[in-house]
Parts: C-alpha cells; sequence; structure tokens
C-alpha cells in the first residue's frame, strides 16, 4: 500500500493583483488527501474554493501569485516549470468544472476534444484515442457513445455535458480529480446520478476526489472528509460525520443551516 | 481583473483645443475665408505679417480657412450624428418596447435597409436636392441610424424585463410615458457611446462628400474641400493638402480614440478595440 | 441548407425592389432632367430626344418600363454616352473594381489577420500598442487622403511606381492603388481581430482546455481561432462589397476607368440609367455578400446550422 498522499497541500497562499492593491484570495491553506478518499471542501460562494484547485493546476489569472507547497504524489506543483504543468493537467492531475454549458467548446466535436487528451498524453492516433473515449463515455453512463463522439455540445443535455466532462478529466486515469461543483448547474435527479458515478468511479479507480461545493447536502452523500473554507481560510476540518455532529466554527454552521433548508437528503444524515 | 481604464487625457485635450480653435480663430482674425487677396499669394508660414500657416493660391489665409473648414465639418457631422441618433434612438425604442409584430415589422425594414449602398445614395441625395448645408447633414443622418437602432432595440429589449418597468405598468402609466421616464435615461450610456462612434464616420463621409465636389459650396470651405483642392495642387503646394488632411486625421483619431474609450468604460465585455 | 440560401434568396428580391424604386423616385423627384445643362436645344429636337429615351411619359410608365428592362437584365442606355448602354459602361468598369477591390481585401488579410493575432497574444506590451496605433491611424484617414500621398512618395520623388493609368492591367499599376484601398480594411481587421480573439482566449472553454493540458499551439489554433474568426467573416460581407464599391476616391486619384467614376458623373449629369444600373449592382453585391458571409459562419459555427 502507498504510503505516499495523493495530494499534500501546506501553507498554499494565492494574492490577486487588483487595481486598487493586492487581494489574497486564499490564505495558509493545509490539507493532505490519500488516494481512494474524496474530501470535500465547503464554503459559500467567494470564499476562494475555485481559486484555490486553480492554483494547483497553475492557473491563477496572470498578475497573481501563488506561494507554499502543493505535493501531487510528491511532485512540487508551485512553482514548477510550465511544461512539466502542462505534461501533469489532465493527466495525473484533472479537473471538472462548474458549468457544462459553457465548459465545452462549442464548435467543435465531443469525439475532438476527449480524443485531444489522449493524443497529447498518450500519443495514441486519432482513432485510437476515439475508441477509447467510446469506451470511457459508457463507463459514465452516457447512451450510444458512437454517435456522441460525432455531435456538438449543444445537442447534448446538461446531465449528458457533465458526464462529458467526467470522462475527459478521467480518460488519463489521474491520480487526483479536482470537482468544482459538478452538480450545482444539474437538477436533482441528474445530481443523484453524478454522485452516485463518482462514489462507483472511486471504487473502481482508487482515485483521490476533491469535491468543491456550497451544498452541504451533496457532501453528505460522498464525502469521507470535509474542509470548511472561509474568506480564503481553512477554518475547519475533519470526518464528515463529525462536521456534521458537532461543528466548531460559525461558518460550519451556517452552511449546515442552509443545507437543513433546502435539501432534504441532508436532513436524513444531519 | 484591473478596474476600467481611465479616458484617454490627450484625446480629449486634442478634441477640445481643435473645436476652441475652430469656433475662435475666424473671430479674432484680421482675415476672412473668402477674401481673395492679389498680393499675398503664396505666402509661406511665417509669425511676421501674421499668416502663420501662410496663405494659398488666391491669397487668403490659409489659418482661417482651415478653421473655417473645420467648423462646417464639425457642425455637419454633430448634426447628422444628432438626427441619426434621434432617428435611431425613436426606431429601435419602439421596436424593442412594443415587441411581437411591430418589432418584427421594424426590424425587417433595417434589415433591408442595411442592403442599400450606404455611399452611392448619399452621393444621390445631394447632388439631386441641392448643396443645400441642412439637406447634407439630413441626407447623412438618415442613412446612418441602422446599427444604433439595432443597439437601442436590443437594450430595450433587455430593459423591458426588469423590475421597474413592470412596476411602472401595474401603477398604470402609459407605454409612451414608460419609455419616455424609464427606458431612455437608461438607454443614455449606450447611447453616448454609439455618438461618439458615429461622429468619425460621418465627419469622414462628409469630408468625401466635400472631395466629390458635393456638400459646402464655395465660398464656404469644409475639410474634404480643402483636402480636394489641395490633392489637385500636390506637387507645386503640398502645404495645402498636408494642413487639412493632417487636421482631420488628428480630428477622427481623438473621436475614435474617445469613443472606443468610451465604449470599454460602459461595456468592458465588449472586447474593446484599439 | 439550400433551404436556409432559397430563404435568403427569396427576401432578397423584395429589398432590390425597394431600392430600385427608392433610387427611381430620388431621381425624378429631383430638380433637373439629364438634357438639361450643357447646349440650348431647338424644342423639336429636345421632344424628339426625349421621346427617344422616353422621358416624355409619366413617372410610372417609365418605372414600369425601367422594371421590365431589369427583369429581362437590360439597365438601358446611357444619357451621357450617347453610343453605349449601361451594360456596356458596367461591363467596362466591372472588372477593374473587381480586380482592384478583392486584391485590396486579400492584402488587409493577409497582413491584418496576423497583426490582429499578435496584439491579442501580446496584449498590453508594446506591440499592441504599436500595432494599435497603427489601426486606429488606418481607420482615421480617409483613402483619397493617403492615396495622393502614397503617389507624392513612391511615384513622384522616388520614381518607383506610376503615378496611375490602368495601363491594361499591368502590375506596377496595381500596385498604389490597391496599397492604398487595403490600408483602412487592414486596420479594421487587425482591430476586428484583437478584440474577438481576447474575447475567445477569456472564454471557459478554452480556460478547459489549458486545463487539460493542451500545447499552447493547440489551444490557440484549434479551440480559439475558429470562433475568433466569426466575428471577421461576418464583417467581410459588407467590407467586401464597400472596398469594391468604395473606390471612387482611389478611381479618381489614379485615373482609372471603373465604375465609380461612371456613377459620380452619372448623379452629377442625371445620367438616370447609369446611376439606377450602378445602384442596382451594388444592392445585387451586397445581397449577394451577405449570403456568402451567412453560409460560411453557419459553416463554422455548428450551432447556426438549421
Amino acid at each position: 500500500m502507498s504510503a505516499m498522499l495523493a495530494l499534500q497541500v501546506d501553507g498554499l497562499s494565492v494574492t490577486h493583483a487588483a487595481a486598487d492593491g493586492a487581494r489574497t484570495v486564499v490564505s495558509g491553506v493545509s490539507f493532505e488527501l490519500a488516494r481512494g478518499r474524496i474530501l470535500g471542501i465547503a464554503g459559500e460562494s467567494g470564499c476562494g474554493k475555485t481559486q484555490l484547485l486553480l492554483a494547483l493546476l497553475g492557473l491563477s489569472p496572470p498578475g497573481a501569485q501563488v506561494s507554499g507547497s502543493a505535493l501531487l504524489s510528491g511532485r512540487q506543483l508551485v512553482g514548477a516549470d510550465r511544461r512539466v504543468l502542462r505534461s501533469l493537467r489532465g493527466n495525473r492531475i484533472a479537473m471538472v468544472f462548474q458549468d457544462p454549458m459553457t465548459a465545452l467548446n462549442p464548435y467543435l466535436t465531443i469525439g475532438t476534444q476527449l480524443a485531444e487528451v489522449l493524443q497529447v498524453h498518450r500519443g495514441l492516433s486519432k482513432s485510437q484515442a476515439l475508441l477509447h473515449s467510446q469506451h470511457m463515455l459508457e463507463a459514465v453512463g452516457i447512451d450510444a457513445p458512437a454517435r456522441r463522439l460525432r455531435q456538438h455540445p449543444h445537442e447534448l443535455s446538461g446531465g449528458m455535458r457533465q458526464r462529458v466532462l467526467l470522462a475527459m478529466a478521467l480518460l488519463c486515469e489521474p491520480d487526483v480529480l479536482l470537482a468544482d461543483e459538478p452538480t450545482t448547474a444539474l437538477d436533482v435527479t441528474v445530481q443523484a446520478q453524478i454522485l452516485d458515478l463518482l462514489l462507483d468511479l472511486r471504487e473502481r479507480l482508487g482515485m483521490a476526489v476533491v469535491l468543491v461545493t456550497h451544498d452541504m447536502g451533496v457532501l453528505a452523500q460522498v464525502a469521507d472528509d470535509v474542509a470548511v473554507m472561509h474568506a480564503g481560510v481553512l477554518v475547519e476540518q475533519g470526518p464528515v460525520q463529525q462536521l456534521f455532529d458537532a461543528p466548531q466554527s460559525s461558518a460550519t454552521q451556517s452552511l449546515l443551516a442552509a443545507a437543513r433548508q433546502l435539501s432534504p437528503t441532508a436532513q436524513s444524515l444531519i | 481583473m484591473n478596474s476600467t481604464p481611465p479616458l484617454p487625457r490627450w484625446s480629449l485635450l486634442l478634441l477640445l483645443t481643435i473645436v476652441v480653435l475652430a469656433v475662435v480663430v475666424p473671430w479674432i482674425s484680421p482675415w476672412t475665408y473668402y477674401t481673395p487677396s492679389w498680393d499675398e499669394l503664396d505666402l509661406e508660414p511665417t509669425f511676421a505679417n501674421g499668416h502663420w500657416l501662410g496663405t494659398d493660391d488666391l491669397g487668403r489665409d490659409l489659418l482661417v480657412r482651415l478653421m473655417w473648414g473645420c467648423r462646417i465639418s464639425l457642425l455637419v457631422a454633430v448634426a447628422a450624428s444628432l438626427t441619426s441618433l434621434f432617428i435611431g434612438v425613436l426606431w429601435g425604442a419602439t421596436a424593442g418596447y412594443a415587441g411581437g409584430r411591430v418589432d418584427a415589422w421594424l426590424m425587417r425594414t433595417v434589415d433591408v435597409l442595411y442592403a442599400v449602398p450606404f455611399i452611392p445614395f448619399v452621393i444621390v441625395l445631394t447632388v439631386l436636392f441641392g448643396r443645400n448645408i441642412v439637406l447634407l447633414f439630413v441626407a447623412i443622418g438618415a442613412v446612418s441610424w441602422l446599427d444604433t437602432a439595432r443597439i437601442v432595440r436590443g437594450q430595450t429589449l433587455a430593459l423591458r424585463q426588469r423590475e421597474f418597468i413592470t412596476a411602472a405598468r401595474v401603477g398604470g402609466m402609459s407605454p409612451a410615458q414608460i419609455v419616455r421616464r424609464h427606458v431612455l435615461p437608461n438607454l443614455a450610456g449606450i447611447v453616448a457611446v454609439y455618438l461618439t462612434l458615429t461622429i468619425p464616420t460621418v465627419i469622414l463621409v462628409e469630408a468625401f462628400l466635400g472631395y466629390l465636389g458635393l456638400g459646402a459650396q464655395a465660398p464656404l470651405t469644409s475639410l474634404g474641400v480643402m483636402i480636394a483642392d489641395g490633392a489637385a495642387q500636390l506637387r507645386s503646394r503640398p502645404r495645402l493638402l498636408i494642413c487639412p488632411a493632417l487636421l482631420l486625421a488628428l480630428l477622427v483619431l481623438c473621436c475614435n480614440r474617445l469613443g472606443d474609450a468610451l465604449r470599454d468604460h460602459f461595456d468592458p465585455a465588449s472586447g474593446g478595440g484599439a | 441548407m439550400l433551404g436556409f440560401i432559397g430563404k435568403r434568396l427569396l427576401v432578397a428580391i423584395p429589398t432590390l425592389l425597394v431600392i430600385i424604386t427608392l433610387a427611381f423616385a430620388l431621381l425624378h423627384a429631383a430638380p433637373g432632367g439629364p438634357f438639361d445643362s450643357d447646349k440650348v436645344l431647338v424644342p423639336e429636337i429636345r421632344a424628339a430626344i426625349e421621346a427617344r429615351y422616353h422621358l416624355d411619359e409619366s413617372v410610372p410608365m417609365q418605372y414600369l418600363r425601367y422594371l421590365g428592362g431589369v427583369v429581362r437584365g437590360d439597365f438601358g442606355p446611357s444619357f451621357q454616352y450617347q453610343d453605349s448602354s449601361v451594360n456596356d459602361l458596367i461591363a467596362q468598369g466591372l472588372p477593374i473594381d473587381l480586380t482592384i477591390g478583392l486584391l485590396a481585401m486579400g492584402l488587409a488579410l493577409l497582413i491584418g489577420v496576423p497583426l490582429g493575432v499578435l496584439a491579442a497574444l501580446r496584449r498590453n506590451t508594446v506591440w499592441d500598442r504599436a500595432a494599435s496605433a497603427i489601426a486606429l491611424l488606418g481607420i482615421s484617414v480617409p483613402t483619397y487622403v493617403t492615396a495622393p500621398l502614397l503617389v507624392l512618395l513612391f511615384a513622384v520623388s522616388l520614381r518607383w511606381l506610376p503615378a496611375g493609368d490602368w495601363g491594361e492591367g499591368a502590375l506596377r499599376n496595381l500596385v498604389l492603388p490597391v496599397v492604398a484601398l487595403s490600408l483602412p480594411y487592414v486596420a479594421y481587421i487587425a482591430r476586428l481581430l484583437r478584440a474577438s480573439l481576447l474575447d475567445v482566449l477569456h472564454t471557459p472553454w478554452v480556460r478547459t482546455a489549458r486545463a487539460k493540458g493542451m500545447p499552447w499551439r493547440t489551444v490557440l489554433l484549434r479551440h480559439a481561432l475558429r470562433p475568433a474568426l466569426l466575428p471577421l467573416v461576418a464583417f467581410l460581407g459588407p467590407a467586401t462589397v464597400g472596398v469594391i464599391t468604395g473606390s471612387i476616391a482611389i478611381e479618381t486619384v489614379f485615373g482609372l476607368p471603373g465604375i465609380g467614376r461612371f456613377f459620380v458623373d452619372g448623379a452629377f449629369n442625371r445620367d438616370y440609367t447609369v446611376v439606377m444600373g450602378v445602384t442596382i449592382l451594388y444592392g445585387v453585391l451586397i445581397v449577394l455578400a451577405n449570403l456568402l458571409a451567412d453560409v460560411v459562419q453557419a459553416l463554422l459555427d455548428p450551432r447556426m446550422r438549421p
């Protein structure tokens, strides 16, 4: 059993340059993620969750300063060379973005967008890559995968697009999957399906997942551990049941209160 | 990201300077723009006798003529732009607010009019209906309102969905009142942008017509007329081309720069220009 | 797709009708007629001329007669050039305008596209500011100013190129007119592409492509450039027509026998048929160019396909 952690973040800080001075959007965030575990990062909008994920990928906006340490299976991500980062992105660490409507290129076919990941990272030919992509589409529960490859994003439903994004992230079987609000833009039934899918994949591939959301109900269903962010700072973290039973910080409490009002699933677990 | 960029100060300053000069210089200068002076033909620019830009082939002071030409160009430009704006805003706001068939017909007309070749029509209009200055700017204005109408319609459609409009309708205001009191003021921003972008185009169109011999008639002159005259005497008296050309370029440049900046200011999402 | 094209062509017919009617009405509403100016005519001769050109009929009659001719492809005789028909004049002048216009547009694309892409990629650096400044200059200075200046420089001072004249389309004679005509379009295209590319580079899907670890060249060429070209294609429709019809200034400065000259002279001399003919020609060109631009856009953008 490998003792090396999938993701080890220590004192990660991100500062954005702004016209009226620098703004710290992520401040001294530290956490550990072992293989096969799902870490949920919860917080209200604007607390820096997405910026945290982008910083891990080296995709912070131009002019941003990133400091601290983030080890991906032992490899340092912060300040790494551009080419190294590019070879890791989509390959050893992948991200599923928030809005399936716009995260896919509307001008290219699904097949092209999936295949290029394998062509670049695994050196496959286009036809080989398309074949693999087709299998992956099937694995994430999309019907008629061969036909979908030739379609464009606007021809698919929101739920299907989200699955495609997921498939795209999983093609190279990354060590870590970063999921940014993967279910927020979807309706409740589809939400449940996607979450089941995540759990299923975690079983089969032993992947580590960082799931970012403001919806505690979602975390109640899938997360092993939860970290709560507020104004760029990690205010509380621990196993999911512990956080739900005995929330320490006011941020956690207000998130739970919001969840209680909206999500019946969360109710059953709280 | 970054805040909206500041307004270009130099362009604004230059533009204001030009306008002030255009108003003041003919006023205070001892020479007129139309009186030929046979003993002062073709003078080079000096400070001595007061002809700071020299004189032209008929002995008229070039600076005064230049500023007069500038006056005419600016006058026509502003008047035509306002005409174009008036028609465009009215058309677009009506289409956007009324919606349904009225909207469809109004915009279909716009689509058809888009196919009309612009310059030829203006030429025809100005040639036929006399070289009247007023007619000139009506003609130019009448063919440049299309873009404004489209944009205004889009904005109006968006505004219509907003709560304060619904509140006004529930309160019993008539559509005309609503358009006047609520819609139009909210259009001010986008209208300002399009005004500053229309003006340079109109200046160029007027200059072109002047170049062709239409528009302002002798002894009145505009920048376009002066450029045409200057171009004909390019080899012998290049000064007569370069001065109005330079002034025209500066004028249009400043207007474009300001228009771009205003557009960036009001709608940074539009991607901006130079 | 065929249905799409068919529908558009169908709409084009009433459009052209509107243009014809508008132009006709304007021409006949204005004071003066084609034979008023030059010579003083003996009344009998004048009546004969008017009968020959059907100017003695009522305006609605003339309109219908003209429409009939247009439908048959006959634009009527020219009033100023007594021996030529409008069709002749167009046949003479159009190839010249087409050659110069299309060459100018080609040159503008050749220079403008890379300039715009460079400005977008090197945003806010000295390259961007320089390119943008040049572009701003290009759209602020009209062709009838740059053309004489170019002549002054290259033909008079340096004596590298001829100062004017068509010269049967020899390459040397084409250079200056084409360059002068293309300058403002270089500017428009560069500005447009810069703005458009910057927009696309900030879209979520480009971010996804980068997050997948795609090399920059792939991101740019495959994910960004194609959508960025769409506004350019939309612009090219009316712009191509503009470059062909807007060469009036060029024709004047360089002494080229194109349609623009006929048009302006025709307007001055009340040569109704020439003015009408050229106007209709331009209208047809605009309709066709817009249609082509729409078709290309639909081909490039899967969302717009019917």
